[in-house]
């Protein structure tokens, strides 16, 4: 098993950091991962991207040319990557911000208005976090508690009250999905 | 046990340096490596003796690293291709002067100022030297995070060991890319206190310097470098091998361009071609011998490299005549998918095929 | 009988290859004289540059190691940045300095590095033949501004005094030269001086040295320190420019 996944949208959205936590919590479930920011130019004007690979075995290439999955907060980033979704991959898009739709045919969509959820919850900047728990609901790789788990070690020991929200940020999204 | 981390490359090798004991780094920002130098003024600076400079040039830093070193501190500096360009003096002056040190590239797109992509096209200056004069350097080149951890400890040995400069050769995707590391328990220092320069104190004065003024003197220690060398290359050649047992064709590659032929030997798993992976750890001295006992079975060796074609020339001088040699490069920046480098294999046999 | 003049232990005692009336020698036994007096000959550590100062490990008696041309500065940062307690000084002449390692030079200075630079300012590069150097002064001839040395076209001279005393790191900026006893003096003094500062921890010193170079100004040991006196020091004038520690600074 082999596990692609793109991240995408303005710096300041928290793109790299869902990348970051998504890879830490596949690594503390016992997988091969590899994580890989733009770096450089490609992340000048304002748009920032990551690369995620999760295995079972060792992975070659952490670039992703045909991602199984694509998480795109903004308009910009589907633009970008909805071509270059694999084949039956599936498109995680930000309702709330993105007005248009995929153009691309054969893959899966799923819409989160992760903006107003994170209004709902009382914090704009947990919307990636929301946008996770659905995105870790869909892939099924592991259980929430070890999501939660990596995104503590990443923040390295924020307030408690901090977690918090994200953890309720957390959920919103994972049950947001009925599947 | 040591913990497992997931660490950026370029923070893993910083990591790596310090927790050897290297007590000395000077650089200048250059992509795609900065996170060397930052981890270094965060984490350096905490220790005790240990001292971060930003330089105002790459060749300020390697002088620098230069004085540290005969000082007696485990030192270090890192850059990518262009400011590795600019250390050459230096790294000439270390061997010539047989200072320890570990250089870092995090190599780019070149020539020139080129781009900031990960590219192999500083393997000639590696591994022929880099700079003026009858000299190598140890080169290593890592294609995964633990082994970034794990070489760059290696590499601070060497360098104690053999006195000179090693390089540590890789380039902006492992610099960048996250991986899990568990960092092992460094060996301890041994270099002996006769090589480092303290002040005379009540004793006889101490020089180094690498002029030698009478050719004949000069001659004696070019040859003594060279025996070095020669050791060095009978004893320190590392390297990987990867499905090579029953292979029909092996494919020939280091760092970041090994990792994709792994990926693409994958690929082929139910291709019904055999294909196996030599991957050369240390990139000078070239596990030469260890290549040419695997043309004895093996008869057709694709070389890949993101380059025009570099490490090749290393091949063919322990191949030719024994196998037959190819070439795929993707110079630039660019970096191939597995499948890609998966569909030249399968044509390459095919054409292997027509020949027959 | 009274010794008056004797080998400063710092010095081995090997007879000097410069030129006949050439400033090293004198620049030479004049740091061996303060290293002496300051009793640091155990642990002083000097980077001689690539110029004619080239060899100065075989004259001096203390550790030495060899600095690429123009980076002393640099190799002197790591060594005493390693070592704090030690004394550590780069000797360099003005292209070494001032040509291609002013980047070194001006940085080091400008960190406020705790080591000190002796400054050979001779006008030309000597080693190498007698080029035009960063400090040939106007219409002086060399080997590489034949008609002598102009403006438009080899731009003007570099004043290194002037150019470190006013970066925040610099301590001790003194410009002396060696064309007379009374000279001589004055010039060990700021030596000794500027070893003292680095000692104490105050910061980066460094003493330039108006220096002959006979053979290649084309003149008699006696011409070359006259030209010192009524064209040299016109352009470079001698004194104190920067002492933050006594605060006489005088031009
Ligand atoms: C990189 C490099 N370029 C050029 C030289 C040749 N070189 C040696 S000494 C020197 C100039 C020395 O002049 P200066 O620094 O004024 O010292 P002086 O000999 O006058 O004391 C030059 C150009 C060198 N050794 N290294
Ligand atoms: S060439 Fe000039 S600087 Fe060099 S030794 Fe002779 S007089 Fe001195």
């Amino acid at each position: 098993m082999m596990i692609k996944s793109i991240f995408s949208g303005f710096g300041g959205q928290g793109v790299l950091m869902m990348g970051y936590v998504f890879a830490h919590g596949a690594m503390s479930k016992g997988y091969q991962v590899t994580y890989l920011p733009a770096y450089g130019a490609e992340v000048r004007g304002g748009t920032a991207n990551c690369t995620v690979a999760v295995a079972d075995e060792e992975i070659a290439s952490p670039i992703a040319s045909e991602p199984d999955y694509v998480v795109a907060l903004n308009t910009p980033s589907l633009y970008t990557f909805q071509n270059r979704i694999a084949a039956e991959g599936t498109l995680f898009l930000n309702s709330s911000i993105i007005n248009i739709r995929p153009t691309r045919q054969g893959i899966n969509v799923v819409e989160i208005p992760c903006g107003e959820m994170a209004e709902k919850i009382g914090n704009p900047r947990v919307s990636n976090t929301v946008m996770m728990g659905a995105f870790i609901k869909k892939t099924g790789l592991f259980s929430p508690d070890i999501y939660m788990k990596s995104l503590e070690v990443v923040m390295g020991g924020k307030k408690k009250s901090v977690m918090e929200i994200n953890r309720v940020a957390f959920m919103a999204g994972y049950d947001f999905l009925n599947i | 046990m040591n913990k497992k981390v997931l660490m950026q490359g370029n923070k893993v090798i910083a990591e790596a340096a310090i927790r050897a004991g290297c007590r000395f780094y000077a650089g200048y920002p250059i992509t795609p490596q900065n996170e060397i130098p930052e981890y270094m003024a965060e984490n350096l600076r905490k220790i005790e003796g240990g001292t971060f400079i930003q330089s105002e040039s790459e060749i300020a830093a390697i002088h620098m690293v230069i004085g540290a070193s005969a000082a007696g501190a485990r030192a270090m500096t890192s850059s990518s291709s262009p400011g590795i360009s600019l250390k050459q003096e230096g790294i000439s002056s270390m061997a010539a002067c047989e200072l320890p040190g570990v250089i870092v590239n995090m190599m780019r797109g070149g020539p020139g100022l080129g781009n900031i992509r990960p590219s192999q096209g500083d393997y000639f200056q590696a591994t022929r030297g880099g700079g003026h004069g009858d000299y190598r350097t140890i080169v290593l080149a890592p294609a995964t995070a633990q082994e970034l951890a794990d070489l760059t400890m290696e590499a601070f040995d060497l360098a104690d060991k053999y006195r000179g400069p090693v390089i540590m050769l890789a380039d902006g995707m492992m610099g960048q890319m996250m991986e899990p590391v568990v960092f092992r328990t460094p060996r301890p220092r041994n270099y002996h206190d006769d090589f480092i320069m303290k002040g005379a104190e009540e004793g006889k004065s101490k020089i180094i310097r690498g002029l030698i003024l009478d050719p004949l003197d000069m001659e004696e220690h070019n040859w003594k470098l060279d025996r070095k060398y020669k050791l060095i290359s009978q004893t320190e050649t590392r390297h990987e091998l990867y499905k090579a047992d029953d292979a029909d064709i092996i494919i020939v590659a280091y760092g970041t361009a090994a990792r994709i032929a792994k990926g693409a030997i994958k690929r082929l798993q139910d291709s019904g071609l055999k294909v196996g992976l030599f991957r050369p750890i240390t990139l000078w001295p070239f596990p030469e011998r260890e290549l040419r006992e695997l043309a004895e079975r093996v008869e057709d060796f694709l070389v890949f490299e993101m380059s025009t074609g570099q490490m090749l020339e290393d091949v063919r001088l322990a191949l030719q005549g024994y196998a037959k040699i190819s070439f795929h490069g993707r110079p630039g920046g660019i970096v191939p998918t597995p499948a890609e480098l998966a569909n030249v294999i399968v044509r390459h046999c095919d054409e292997r095929c027509k020949d027959i | 009988m009274k010794k008056v003049f004797e080998k400063p232990k710092s010095l081995k005692g090997n007879i000097f290859h410069y030129c006949p009336g050439c400033g090293h020698s004198i620049a030479h036994r004049l740091v061996g004289e303060v290293i002496d007096e300051l009793e640091i000959r155990g642990k002083v550590i000097g980077v001689p540059p690539a110029g004619c100062a080239v060899l100065a490990y075989n004259y001096f008696d203390i550790d030495m190691i060899e600095a690429q041309h123009g980076r002393g500065p640099a190799t002197a940062t790591g060594i005493k940045r390693v070592l704090p307690d030690r004394v550590v000084f780069s000797y360099q002449g003005d292209g070494d300095l001032a040509a291609i390692g002013i980047a070194e030079t001006f940085h080091a200075a400008n960190r406020g590095e705790n080591i000190t630079i002796i400054f050979i300012n001779n006008a030309v590069y000597g080693m190498t033949g007698g080029q035009m150097a960063p400090t040939t002064t106007l219409g002086q001839k060399t080997t590489t501004s034949p008609p002598g040395r102009d403006t438009v076209l080899d731009g003007y001279p570099v004043k290194v005094c002037e150019l470190l005393s006013g970066l925040g790191g610099t301590t001790y900026i003194e410009r002396c030269t060696v064309n007379s006893p009374a000279n001589v003096m004055k010039t060990k003094k700021a030596i000794k001086k500027a070893f003292q500062y680095q000692i104490e921890g105050r910061g980066f010193s460094l003493v330039e040295i108006l220096s002959p170079c006979p053979t290649n100004w084309k003149m008699t040991p006696i011409e070359s320190c006259h030209w010192i006196d009524e064209s040299m020091s016109k352009v470079f004038p001698l004194g104190v420019f920067k002492d933050e520690v006594s605060a006489e600074v005088k031009p």
